[in-house]
């Protein structure tokens, strides 16, 4: 369908693919990007929180058109377990700066916004086109692409793989492994829809200030589990994700989890009254450090969710990879400019770059974390966010009972659930994997 | 179930879908007896496409699919289904996302 040879084939109009197709069109390159959906962010599901620096290293002046919903200034972590909710406030009134850190975002209009500044910058994005399959030559090096278009074969120097969690094409040229039950999430989201002015009282914030809620505990059901409340303008988006091993293993399922996290009553009174407009499932990459695939190799790299990059500890997924889709085009581009083929041996800049930065280091650090949450969760979900909030009723009630039997019952229950051993073995090993 | 199964039905009712007709981009392979990751489809799928028959099998109807790949990434190594992505532009379209 089109003669002409590319730069770069990105696949995937996400986070990571519009980093990538922008940066490389933007210095020059000849880019083309090809996307399922019908528009880029038809298929794209996040929560969702957007870092401001890793956009800014790409589209500096993004906050004069881009669609942000709110900026952060308050995040709270709530231990629940039914009937309460033991929590951590961080608010500060230095996150109302003149260029705000984080914002919420909703994904469908953000990639839109993304997509239109990657054709501004040069690139050809192709929408409802699925690539099928990857072209190799005779020596096996990835040449180009075959889309689900008649006579779609498109060729270029390199493939950017940017087809998220789920990508057929990478897994099935035997690139990368399928990911695994224990290493992804699902999560599922539902769009409730408010007043700005309710969302405002509600959450007690002012015009364009957001706050998000997450929330570990017995809204999981003894599974590894996060559930979320974020504040976007004229919405609340409001999900729960466990892992899919613990999903297939409990068969629960997911929208009951969420219905129950509606209806907890520490939530339910923040989305009375809304109404829900859209309901969304989506795979979060969970594996970490020891997840991550093969990540270049002769004519591709893969970036972003596909390659696993996800920091489940602090929930950071889009930032890593717009990072890794940037970083992936400037290797890709610095090869171009020193003429040098697009082999594995050249490709493995893209590696050496990506370790050099916060993406890496920040999956190595918690490298030993989803192994740890994933063995334990049901201590760590269910029975420790339990013991917290009979802990906290217990300091709280004034009944008569002196001080000092309180402390004792409390320290007596947590012994009984885990054990003395239990307890410092747990703490040993969180700190292990945290550090 | 039948609570569930009505309020999964609402849920999907919210959202946009273009159904390529006659051609669903997921298939569950003949079987006599399903394996526990596929009779796990039945509860785990966010959209609840899987269902077991009355003699015990597993059936997908495909058109509320929103593309997650849970359903894949339980069943589709060990040959029990078959997945793939719907044809360019077809299939679920997210308004939000």
């Amino acid at each position: 369908m089109i003669e002409e040879k590319f730069d770069a084939i990105v696949v995937g109009a996400g986070m990571s693919g519009n980093a990538a197709a922008y940066t490389m069109a933007s210095h020059g390159l000849k880019v083309l990007q090809l996307e399922r959906g019908e528009y880029a962010g038809s298929k794209n599901v996040q929560g969702a929180i957007m870092y401001a620096n890793m956009l800014e290293k790409i589209i500096p002046d993004f906050r004069d058109d881009a669609p942000l919903e709110r900026h952060l200034v308050e995040q709270r972590l709530w231990v629940m377990d039914d009937t309460s909710h033991t929590g951590i406030h961080y608010r500060s009134d230095d996150f109302n700066e003149a260029k705000p850190n984080r914002y919420t975002i909703i994904r469908a209009q953000f990639d839109k916004w993304f997509s239109r500044k990657v054709r501004e910058a040069g690139a050809t994005v192709l929408c409802e086109t699925t690539v099928t399959e990857l072209i190799r030559d005779a020596k096996d090096k990835v040449v180009g692409v075959r889309t689900d278009r008649t006579g779609g074969e498109i060729f270029a120097d390199v493939v950017v793989l940017a087809e998220g969690v789920s990508g057929l094409l990478g897994t099935r040229a035997g690139l990368r492994e399928m990911p695994k039950p224990k290493s992804v999430a699902l999560a599922v989201k539902e769009m409730h829809f408010l007043p700005e002015e309710v969302i405002e009282q509600r959450f007690g914030l002012k015009a364009g200030e957001g706050c998000v809620i997450e929330a570990v505990g017995t809204i999981s059901r003894g599974m590894a589990g996060l559930g979320f409340v974020y504040t976007n303008k004229e919405s609340i988006s409001l999900g729960i994700g466990c892992l899919v091993s613990d999903f297939a293993a409990t068969m629960e399922s997911p929208y009951v989890l969420l219905d129950a996290l509606k209806s907890h009553p520490s939530i339910r009174p923040l989305i009375a009254g809304s109404e829900v407009k859209e309901y969304a499932a989506h795979l979060i990459p969970e594996g970490g450090y020891k997840a991550i695939p093969q990540l270049f190799g002769d004519g591709w790299v893969v970036v972003g969710d596909a390659a696993q990059l996800n920091n489940a500890v602090h929930r950071e997924g889009s930032n890593l990879a717009m990072t890794s889709g940037r970083i992936a085009a400037e290797a890709i581009m610095q090869l171009k400019s020193r003429m040098r083929p697009m082999t594995r041996q050249n490709l493995v800049l893209y590696k050496i770059m990506l370790d050099n930065s916060f993406v890496i280091k920040d999956l190595k650090k918690y490298k030993d974390l989803p192994a740890l949450l994933h063995t334990n969760s049901r201590n760590f979900f269910t029975t420790y966010p339990q013991l917290m909030s009979q802990a906290a009723q217990n300091f709280m009630r004034v009944d008569g009972t002196p001080k000092i039997d309180k402390e004792k019952a409390s320290t007596a229950a947590f012994i009984k659930a885990r054990s003395r051993w239990g307890l410092l073995s747990d703490a040993v090993r969180l700190v292990f994997a945290w550090r | 179930m039948t609570i569930a199964a009505s309020r999964i039905e609402e849920k999907l009712f919210q959202n946009r879908y273009l159904v390529d007709s006659g051609r669903a981009h997921i298939k569950v392979r003949p079987h006599e007896k399903p394996s526990a990751n596929l009779r796990a489809l039945t509860r785990v799928c966010p959209a609840q496409c899987y269902e077991l028959n009355d003699k015990g099998q597993v059936e997908i109807t495909a058109d509320g699919c929103m593309e997650c790949g849970t359903c894949r990434v339980l069943c589709e190594a060990s040959g029990e289904i078959e997945w793939n992505y719907p044809r360019g532009g077809f299939g679920v379209l997210f308004k939000f996302g």
